[in-house]
């Protein structure tokens, strides 16, 4: 009982902090997710990450409840995915809500902005070692690559919807998988 | 009764959005437009406040319209609860689909079906990571666009260093929260002198 209690406040705080260092929203809590979920408290791998991130991509709401309920529903069941939820959204919350009554003087103080200048070079700094980490984690192969090359050109430079990207891909890599097998049994 | 009413639109916009926070923007834009809650132009000048603050920007935006809507129809106190029930509907959809989602990926994680369409996902996964680096990169090293201007902008130049030391400290494991705020340090210093 006691392990389970604590346990369920370690989910609260780590998704607490999560919630507190998120500038940005989606990907930039990637690196912040790896760091507290996989490398300190090891409730998953970077491996599973990249199958929850396809998952939370390809279901509707936004990608920090997903994971948050997913790692929580994996780590301690129903109570494990509402403390890590409720972990997620608290800072959001306690911040925006004194913002929202002082939104134009906030908007006008210089060191905000300042600040933000910053944090967003840092969140980019931090998202390239999440693609190297993710990208080592990745199965290799010819059709992996290709994949990998065609997600990123569609993306970034065509205006086609994410969820289309990733069913095409889960298509092919579905049917290079049957191929594959195919092949093993003749 | 505004609280059910946000409630219900912010649930919604929840489940209907797939592909995170942004892809919500356009339909909370829409919603709040027609219930006549906000005027467009707060609401434009919000979403910058929500992207410069932490947390998930859908989640940002429905404390914000909550708090606004409620405060104004009740006075300031209940704008509170009208966070609350604008969070909330926001929240649970995707909660309870995944909570779904998160019982039966375990019994189904093994099968054919889900490996293989994971081998294809996997690579699309860091190919759209890819994506957002590329697309942030651009927004915060050239934010006015690509023109020879841009080389002779001082910011520039102090976004790459802020970039190249994070960088460093990122892939020598450095804990990311001390990154973040120590790239937010540098900003203000580098803003106030320069």
């Amino acid at each position: 009982m006691k392990n389970k209690l604590n346990l369920l406040w370690q989910l609260f705080f780590a998704f607490f902090k999560i919630g507190a260092f998120t500038f940005g929203g989606g990907y930039a809590m990637i690196p912040l997710i790896q760091r507290e979920v996989v490398e300190n408290k090891k409730w998953t791998t970077d491996d599973e990450i990249l199958e929850m991130i396809a998952i939370a991509e390809s279901t509707p709401g936004p990608i920090a409840i997903n994971m948050a309920t997913f790692i929580g529903t994996r780590t301690a069941g129903f109570i494990g995915a509402a403390c890590a939820t409720f972990g997620v959204v608290l800072p959001s919350f306690l911040i925006i809500l004194p913002i929202s009554y002082v939104l134009k003087e906030f908007q006008e103080l210089q060191a905000v902005q300042f600040a933000f200048n910053g944090i967003r070079a840092g969140v980019l700094a931090l998202l390239l070692k999440s693609l190297w980490t993710m990208y080592k984690k990745c199965p290799k192969g010819l059709v992996s690559y290709l994949l990998m090359g065609a997600a990123f050109l569609i993306t970034a430079f065509l205006d086609v919807p994410v969820l289309v990207v990733l069913i095409g891909c889960a298509l092919v890599g579905l049917i290079t998988s049957y191929v594959t097998k195919r092949r093993e049994q003749v | 009764m505004i609280f059910l009413e946000l409630f219900l639109t912010f649930f919604k916009i929840g489940a209907f959005t797939i592909g995170g926070g942004y892809a919500m923007l356009p339909l909370i834009q829409q919603e709040v437009l027609n219930h006549g809650w906000i005027e467009l132009e707060s609401l434009v000048n919000f979403i910058a406040v929500a992207e410069s603050t932490p947390g998930p920007v859908a989640v940002n935006m429905a404390t914000y319209v909550g708090a606004i809507v409620a405060g104004d129809a009740y006075g300031g106190a209940w704008g509170v609860l009208g966070s609350a029930v604008a969070t909330l509907g926001t929240v649970l959809p995707s909660f309870l689909i995944i909570l779904i989602v998160a019982k039966f990926y375990q019994k189904f994680q093994q099968s054919f079906a889900v490996k293989g369409c994971m081998s294809g996902l996997k690579p699309c996964v860091v190919g759209l990571i890819g994506a957002a680096v590329l697309s942030i990169g651009g927004s915060v090293l050239f934010p006015a666009g690509l023109s020879l201007a841009v080389f002779t902008d001082m910011n520039l130049y102090i976004s790459l260093a802020i970039f190249a030391l994070c960088a460093v400290l990122a892939f020598k494991k450095v804990n990311p929260i001390l990154i973040i705020c120590l790239s937010a340090a540098i900003g203000i210093a580098t803003g106030y002198l320069l």
